[in-house]
């Protein structure tokens, strides 16, 4: 009898082991599944890109129609401006609509914040440039890096809003109360003792806001537009790396697709560097003590 | 001298709920006075309307007077942060500012409430509020390290000193020693023997043998029906409620009948 249960133990025991390792295999093999595009799509861009990439592409204008050689240099430095105008516009926005959500707690307006932002969220980039375009482009009477960059912030303003909000909420109540509770004024509150506690997990999800608009590129068609020079102005038309990357690849010209695998291939760097660079450096940030 | 605090029929609620009704109680200047009672009876809730901390509940109301130091701290006129810059507050859990260094988190009350000081000012008031919160031995050489890597006795201690560095006039302690061992909790009292010179203290604690040993008076709350606010049931010097209490119901409470 005792042997009989103790060996019937012992078999579910087995069972329950055999199960719970089968669970970690299917996990673990779906993670590596979920993994494979990432790790196709850049082992490809490296492998076309990387013989395109050199000095001349990365600090050259591209080069005429017909002629060989030239580069990108304009549209990266037009990448980075127009990312540049992005931030100047979506950060603060952003973040100070984060802090209102999170620390102003007025629930009738907070609510009407929230659902906009989660309506933003869901329009597509292209009606977000169709916008700019009536709003800017038309009204400025032409295309600009200005238009581009309030497009991106645009895009950019609903996931900066939610992260801050949500990091916010993360600090925990025993903080803010114990700031209070000193005297400090609730703005020093904020400011010194809030933000800078959910400062590493903010700054992370501008990174990646600033990340996933480095990309976009429907927008940019109907208000940054292009441009075969270095950028002139902010109400000049701007050349970026999406765009230059997509004009490039439908063109006919071989050299050109070379070129626009290497645009690819110095986009998808830039992307990795902001977000990638963002997790190791905040992820383990700590204020340095004084 | 310190203030001394008197509160006229305060009641605090939160929404529709009352937490505790019409209590009126004298604390002393310069003494030590305890709040005891059964857990949920409003020790918590009367003590954080002393400071005005109350009201930062989403919901919550406080109404009644507490005057300190001759005024209302709920007059129109009055500044809800002025009134904690003289009333500081220890809380049940030790919430040091986790990634401030230990000297920072001292030193925090007077920087972000825009109190300019150099550098040897700060660093002597640093060293004076330590040393009155019983820790500056243990943390004199690591006064670089974020606060949180302290152990929890430390990290309560440290939040006493926080609470000292701004000069409060009135200390509140909500169970300071709650999560603290034996030999923590015996510095803390230590602490507090000493403060009472120069502050005015309200501390509220479960345990009957601290309430005997740190405080001069004693008020004993109760909630006598559940669903009732919690009221005063009396105070007095911590000797005649520990001795010969005029209410039954007090008696049995610290004779440990009930709660
Ligand atoms: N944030 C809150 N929201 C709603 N009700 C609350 C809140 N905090 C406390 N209460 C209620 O108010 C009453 C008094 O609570 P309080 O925390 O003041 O009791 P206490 O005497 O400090 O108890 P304990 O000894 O357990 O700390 C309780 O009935 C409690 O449920
Ligand atoms: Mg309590």
């Amino acid at each position: 009898m005792k042997m009989k249960t103790l060996a019937q133990d012992n078999l579910h025991h087995r069972r329950r082991q055999a199960v719970s390792r089968l669970a970690y295999l299917l996990c673990a093999l779906s993670a590596v599944i979920a993994m494979v595009p990432l790790i196709l799509i850049l082992a490809y861009v490296v492998f076309k890109g990387i013989g395109a990439l050199n000095i001349d592409f990365l600090t050259r204008l591209p080069a005429p129609v017909g002629e060989t050689g030239g580069g990108m240099g304009n549209a990266i430095i037009g990448s980075l401006m127009l990312i540049g105008i992005a931030a100047a516009f979506g950060l603060p926005l952003g973040v100070l609509a984060g802090v209102f959500l999170a620390e102003y707690r007025s629930p009738r307006l907070s609510w009407v914040v929230r659902l906009l932002s989660d309506i933003l969220s869901g329009v597509p980039s292209i009606i977000v440039g169709v916008f700019v375009y009536t709003v800017l482009v038309l009204t400025m009477k032409r295309f600009s890096a200005l238009a581009g960059g309030v497009a991106l912030a645009v895009l950019m303003l609903p996931t900066v809003a939610r992260t801050t909000e949500e990091m916010l909420r993360m600090v925990p109540d025993a903080l803010r109360e114990a700031s209070l509770a000193l005297g400090i004024p609730r703005w020093r509150t904020i400011v010194s003792i809030v933000i800078k506690t959910a400062g590493g997990g903010i700054l992370t999800g501008i990174m990646l806001a600033l990340a996933r608009i480095a990309g976009e590129t429907a927008p940019l068609l109907f208000t940054a537009l292009s441009s075969r020079t270095w950028p002139r102005g902010l109400d000049q038309p701007v050349a970026s790396l999406p765009v230059q990357i997509y004009t490039y690849a439908i063109s006919p010209y071989k050299d050109w697709h070379q070129q626009a695998w290497a645009g690819s291939l110095v986009l998808v760097l830039m992307v990795l560097i902001l977000s990638v660079g963002s997790k190791l450096y905040f992820g383990r940030k700590i204020k340095p003590a004084r | 001298m310190a203030g001394s605090i008197t509160t006229n029929n305060l009641s605090a609620s939160f929404g529709d709920i009352r937490a505790v009704e019409g209590i009126s109680i004298e604390i002393p200047a310069n003494k030590v006075t305890a709040l005891i009672g059964p857990s949920g009876c409003g020790k918590s809730t009367f003590l954080r309307c002393l400071n005005r901390m109350h009201e930062l509940v989403p919901g919550a109301h406080a109404s009644g007077e507490v005057i300190w130091d001759g005024k209302n701290i709920y007059a129109p006129e009055m500044d809800a942060t002025a009134v904690r810059r003289g009333i500081g507050m220890v809380f049940q859990k030790p919430n040091p500012f986790p990634l401030m260094s230990v000297a920072d988190n001292v030193s925090a009350g007077l920087r972000l409430a825009g109190v300019r000081k150099n550098k040897a000012a700060m660093e002597e008031i640093i060293e004076r509020s330590l040393r009155m919160a019983a820790l500056w031995d243990e943390v004199k050489n690591k006064l670089g390290k974020p606060g949180g890597s302290l152990s929890g006795g430390q990290q309560q201690r440290l939040c006493i000193a926080r609470a000292l560095a701004v000069e409060p006039d009135v200390i509140l302690m909500d169970e300071p020693c709650s999560a603290l061992d034996p030999a923590s909790t015996q510095k803390i009292e230590d602490t507090i023997e000493e403060l009472k010179s120069d502050y005015t203290i309200v501390i509220v604690t479960h345990n009957m043998q601290q309430a005997a040993r740190v405080s001069d008076f004693t008020g004993f709350l109760l909630t006598r029906e559940s669903g009732e606010p919690g009221r005063l049931v009396e105070h007095g010097t911590t000797s005649k409620i520990f001795t010969m209490p005029d209410r039954k119901e007090t008696e049995n409470y610290i004779t440990g009948r009930f709660g």
